[in-house]
């Protein structure tokens, strides 16, 4: 099957480097992965083409890279997979990071902010006579996180770093998620209340990105969503995203529906009446169009809410 | 062609003319909708962040009520179709957790069996209406209308929970909707991205970059509208745009629909029945490039 790839070039030491895009044509059999093409490109058309790889078998995470607009393993991707004789393939190296040069982006960044959750197990208390023990069921649930390979594909696709550099990110926050729900560690408390601040676990926009593109089964995304359900039940201090979601879920108990004003005033409203305020013209559009929700006590509770409110009493009960 | 309609909590509240375009177009479409009415929030993703298996508990609920009335279950709003997609998925997957869930449900006297399906209106009018009916509706050709789609983030991800294996076309719904409709289909790169609205909460500014990165794109790619399935997407992209333009310095302009609200014009309805003046970016360049008085 003859294929086209539209590579992304970028050299640092051109004239005036800037990226552009440049196709090569190859024949490819329907075992070539991106990446077995990517070489076979650099090895017979193309010397300068420069990519990083190693294990060439999806363990070392090398050749993270965006293929058709989201980022993957160039070695775990068929191209047979990706498009019907005659199409093109777009490749592109991974977002949210600086380009070195081509495919090949700079991971000093990722790294620092991996560092930064203190990757390593924090036992307290007196030291055992032996190991530290871990139930075989606390090991189970670690191994989904514990696969992450670092290839950084869910950091370059993360919708809020693009808009957020200094954004910690999925990979880091999943990091976090393995030593704080790791029972020999002692620090979980101080490692969500680490978390907690801008920039930190609240500052996932929830897209899923990181869960699509992971080559490792990760999910990163939920990760983060228990941190913060850790966060609160260890009663970090409140922040406009833990005081979003407990009045959500009150909002629920209460009415078995939203009640979306209710909701913008727990939120904003008693801490950051500015903010508040700022939304004022869309509030006044709206009511001009008869489209301003009801709210408070104008806003009732759905039929059967004395059934909603007993299964939240029920999941509360003790197990 | 009968479902159990999840209308969700937006289109009763923050866009209200969701529901009432939806309302005027199934019929057309030979669907019967019976309305869910004492279902709960799905927690739309925010609840799960406090407790997982609190919401799929209330999911769990909701399907079970539409077991009981033996229809499939129809949404409006790709994030009540995604968080209750998700739920499915838990429930009819993992080992033992639906037995866990049933515990919970027992004591109302219901039992979830794990066979409810659950169908966004836009996966309907492929999977269920088809295209030859649904073409037969049309009696205004959106012809000359350049539309961008925006599906958002619960309509595309993850694909494991939303069945994108067995429905394959899924994935590109919305395009064939439009295009079935006599549209032109302006592709760009953000249709599947975040629309910010997560994000408003903590971070105001990045969400107001997101919807002005959306929507000026979605224009310089030569849209005179965008069409979402998605309210939560629709409150941010229409609600918030006017904000989002001034924060980028920028006049963007782009009239936001909803799908029924595409569907209803390419079937000859009119703006008032369609709710289109409740939407806030103005929708009279729609109206006037479709020469609709």
């Amino acid at each position: 099957m003859l294929t086209t790839f539209r590579i992304c070039r970028f050299n640092p030491e051109a004239e005036s480097p800037r990226p552009y895009f440049q196709d090569y044509q190859l024949a490819t059999e329907r075992s070539d992965t991106v990446l077995d093409a990517l070489i076979r490109i650099r090895e017979t058309v193309d010397e300068s083409l420069t990519l990083r790889c190693s294990c060439r078998g999806a363990i070392c995470g090398s050749c993270g890279m965006r293929i058709n607009g989201h980022a993957a393993l160039a070695c775990k991707t068929k191209v047979a997979s990706l498009v019907s004789p005659g199409e093109t393939i777009h490749v592109e190296p991974m977002n949210n990071m600086p380009v070195i040069k081509d495919l090949v982006t700079d991971m000093a960044g990722f790294w620092e902010k991996i560092r930064q959750v203190q990757p390593w197990l924090q036992p307290t208390g007196p030291e055992p006579e032996g190991e530290y023990l871990a139930s075989p069921e606390a090991m189970n649930h670690l191994t989904g996180v514990m696969n992450c390979i670092m290839c950084g594909a869910c950091v370059s696709d993360c919708a809020a770093l693009e808009v957020n550099p200094d954004f910690i990110g999925p990979a880091a926050l999943a990091k976090a998620y393995r030593f704080a729900a790791d029972p020999r560690d002692g620090n979980s408390a101080s490692r969500l209340r680490e978390l907690n601040v801008p920039g930190g676990m609240w500052d996932c926009t929830r897209c899923m990105e990181c869960i699509e593109v992971c080559p490792k089964g990760v999910g990163a995304m939920d990760r983060i969503m228990t941190l913060r359900a850790k966060g609160i039940e260890h009663g970090v201090p409140s922040t406009a995203g833990s005081r979003h979601t407990e009045a959500f879920a009150d909002i629920i108990e209460q009415k078995g529906r939203l009640d979306e004003p209710m909701l913008a005033v727990r939120t904003f409203g008693l801490t950051n009446v500015r903010q508040m305020f700022s939304f004022l013209p869309m509030v006044v559009r709206a009511l001009i169009r008869g489209k301003l929700p009801r709210s408070g006590p104008l806003h009732r509770p759905i039929p059967g809410i004395d059934r909603i409110r007993r299964l939240f009493q029920r999941v509360k009960e003790p197990r | 062609m009968k479902y159990a309609f999840f209308p969700g909590c937006v289109s009763k509240g923050g866009c209200p003319e969701l529901y009432q375009s939806v309302k005027q177009v199934y019929p057309r479409l030979g669907i019967e909708l019976e309305e869910m009415t004492t279902a709960s929030c799905t927690g739309a993703g925010v609840l799960q962040e406090k407790d997982l298996r609190l919401g799929d508990v209330l999911n769990a609920h909701t399907l079970a009520v539409a077991e009981q009335q033996g229809l499939p279950i129809m949404t409006i709003c790709s994030t009540c179709q995604g968080v209750m997609s998700q739920a499915n998925h838990r429930l009819t997957t993992e080992p033992g957790y639906l037995d866990n869930i049933n515990r919970v449900l027992a004591e109302e006297g219901l039992t979830y069996h794990g066979t409810t399906t659950v169908k966004h209106f836009i996966w309907i009018l492929l999977e269920d209406v088809g295209e030859q009916k649904l073409r037969e509706s049309v009696k205004r050709p959106l012809t000359g209308l350049r539309a961008a789609p925006f599906y958002g983030c619960y309509l595309q991800r993850p694909t494991a929970a939303l069945g994108f294996d067995e429905q394959p076309a899924r994935a590109q719904s919305l395009e064939t909707v439009m295009a079935l409709l006599g549209a032109e289909v302006v592709d760009f790169p953000g249709k599947t991205r975040c629309c910010g609205m997560p994000l408003l909460t903590i971070n105001e500014p990045g969400s107001l970059k997101m919807i002005a990165h959306h929507t000026a794109d979605a224009k310089e790619h030569g849209a005179d509208v965008m069409v979402t399935p998605c309210p939560l997407c629709h409150l941010n992209l229409d609600g918030l745009q006017a904000k989002a333009a001034k924060y980028d310095q920028t006049e963007i302009d782009l009239p936001i629909l909803h799908v029924p609200q595409l569907l209803g014009l390419a079937m000859g309805l009119g703006p008032r029945q369609l709710g289109l003046k409740r939407n806030l970016v103005s929708t009279q360049s729609v109206l006037e490039k479709l020469d609709v008085a």
